[in-house]
């Protein structure tokens, strides 16, 4: 485990992700597989292959040029109904904020996202941060069953479901967009350092989408950098 | 005609499970794989698949399967349970089979594995293994996830396993006297990441106490019952990685043992890790068990890890022809005569 930090923060995650992709690039024989948190990135490693000294002075050296970006993963735009049918905390998250439902929408889809890990269920990213004023604790009692694509927000973190699932997060819409792929092999859609910023869409519009999801026909790609700068 | 094995009934939670998929924790995509790992090899070797080969892992209480191929062999290891074959879907009762030993059943033939008593899982390979497409390299089940294994579940009565061969190979059975199933008297750990989390008398309870595994312990986790172990107060923890065998301390104190289908990542302070060598043993604990912790070194950590791998690599050099057993009536034999009160040696096919 290499701990950058203990908070959620911006720059002690570009410097997790800078070292996670300098591990990528050198490829070294008895490291498994990294999982890059918030703040620390645990290295999984194979000691009969890399004893554990040799690989704190491997990691000791590749820290000593990391290379920190500001952004360093791709950029999505991402549809998402914020309709009070398929957002049933939108009323009391706009009440406990002091907004009305349409300043709630528009302050979260204003803001853009940066991808700080993924973990608790195959797919989930963890985005922030959210705008200060929509920051609320977790739900007193979590909800049983949340559905897949459910757009949830809690403390300065909002993420997508990818899978039904449990949650104390406070949901305040639903995507059409499959966050764990299943064909033609199972892949998630976000990684960590990934952009996102949320397109609302209508009730209507959301159907039809969805339609096309269910039958593999809603082709998502991430947003061309230099479109996005002329846009 | 595809040859398979039909599930009568699915046992309590049995699922196809492997050595684990690795390499796509950084998307939340956990490891799963065999709570027992080292059961799942000597029963893959039993049979003569490669290590690797996807087997059933049956928690506590057994399935009962049909062959639908012309032969197939078997083998089963893990805890010790009944296992019965019958002549047909109709037959209430049949003959005793031993485990660490493979055997051919035909065509027709149905195979009864009971309840465990002695530990959480037991192993059933099968020669050649499943014919089921791996999800991202790897056959285990993926129950939250629902992929990989089969359909992403356990087994549901009426499931038809598709096989790879539709009849074994055309060589001796073979049996597997020497296996150690013992649990360490204490189950060492490394301290740490996060045991600064905890005051020194916190770790102290941690390590003089008596755990028991709880009933609502899963593939997940084993979650323990006995003595808190309190946090120092008003210190927030951000997420972060897990590790097999990570401890994670709840709020309330109670400690949490993360196994195969483990998340990637965990938002409770981890006070230590269990060594990867006894992580086997662990995954063989039954519910209502009493364990303990000591710590251990690193260093230490490592040694207990090779003589774990010079283990594995001496199951092979310990498989003996089975056409030996009459003469040679292993205690584990007896043992298994004794529990099951039916003392029948002539009737496994030598």
């Amino acid at each position: 485990m290499v701990e950058f930090g203990d908070s959620i923060d911006r720059n002690i995650n570009a410097k997790v992700l800078a070292l996670a992709q300098r591990l990528n690039e050198v490829r070294l024989e008895g490291i498994i597989e990294w999982v890059p948190t918030f703040r620390s990135l645990l290295v999984h490693y194979d000691p009969h292959l890399l004893p554990i000294g040799s690989l704190n002075a491997h990691i000791a050296e590749l820290m000593l040029d990391l290379q920190i970006k500001e952004r360093s993963g791709r950029s999505w735009h991402l549809p998402v109904c914020y309709d009070a049918r398929l957002a049933p905390d939108i009323d009391e998250v706009a009440s406990r904020t002091g907004l009305s439902p349409v300043q709630v929408v528009e302050c979260h889809s204003t803001a853009t996202y940066h991808v700080y890990m993924l973990g608790f269920l195959p797919g989930m990213a963890y985005l922030g941060d959210v705008p200060a004023k929509l920051v609320l604790p977790r739900l007193a009692t979590p909800r049983l069953r949340v559905p897949a694509g459910s757009l949830a927000i809690a403390t300065t973190m909002t993420c997508i479901i990818p899978l039904e699932t449990p949650s104390g997060w406070h949901v305040i819409g639903r995507s059409p967009v499959t966050f764990l792929r299943r064909q033609p092999h199972v892949a998630a859609l976000l990684a960590a350092g990934d952009t996102v910023k949320f397109m609302p869409v209508s009730l209507r519009e959301y159907e039809q989408l969805e339609a096309r999801a269910a039958v593999g026909m809603l082709h998502i790609a991430p947003v061309d950098e230099t479109m996005e700068r002329a846009a | 005609m595809t040859p398979t094995l039909g599930v009568i009934t699915p046992g309590l939670r049995t699922t196809v499970q492997d050595l684990g998929r690795v390499g796509y924790q950084s998307f939340g995509i956990g490891v799963s794989g065999a709570l027992d790992p080292i059961s799942l090899r000597a029963a893959n070797a039993l049979v003569g698949n490669p290590p690797s080969a996807g087997t059933l892992e049956v928690a506590y209480v057994g399935p009962t399967l049909a062959v639908e191929a012309e032969e197939v062999r078997f083998a089963f290891v893990g805890a010790l349970a009944p296992i019965e074959v019958l002549p047909d879907v109709t037959a209430v009762s049949g003959r005793r089979i031993a485990p660490l030993r493979s055997v051919r059943l035909r065509r027709g033939e149905v195979v009864r594995v009971g309840s465990l008593s002695d530990g959480a899982v037991l192993y059933i390979a099968v020669e050649g293994g499943f014919d089921i497409a791996p999800v991202l390299g790897s056959l285990s089940t993926d129950t939250r996830g629902r992929f990989g294994g089969w359909q992403g579940r356990a087994l549901l009565a009426k499931d038809r396993l598709p096989l790879c061969q539709m009849r074994p190979s055309d060589r001796d059975d073979l049996r597997l006297d020497d296996f150690d199933r013992t649990l360490p008297q204490r189950f060492r750990v490394i301290l740490g990441p996060q045991h600064n989390y905890f005051s020194d008398s916190a770790i102290a309870t941690f390590f003089d106490s008596e755990y028991t595994v709880s009933a609502h312990s899963d593939r997940i986790g084993i979650r323990l019952d006995g003595p808190p172990i309190n946090q120092d107060k008003d210190v927030g923890f951000t997420s972060d990685g897990t590790a097999p065998g990570s401890i994670q301390v709840t709020g309330s104190g109670q400690p949490i043992v993360l196994m195969p289908d483990r998340q990637t990542t965990g938002g409770y302070p981890k006070i230590a890790t269990i060594v990867s060598a006894d992580l086997p043993a662990l995954g063989r604990v039954p519910i209502g068990a009493k364990i303990a912790f000591e710590p251990v070194t690193v260093a230490a950590a490592q040694i207990l890890r090779r003589e774990l791998f010079a283990a594995i690599d001496a199951i092979g050099d310990k498989l003996l022809p089975l056409g030996q057993i009459e003469a040679d009536v292993s205690p584990m034999l007896l043992d298994c005569n004794l529990i099951s009160g039916v003392v029948d040696g002539g009737s496994w096919r030598v």
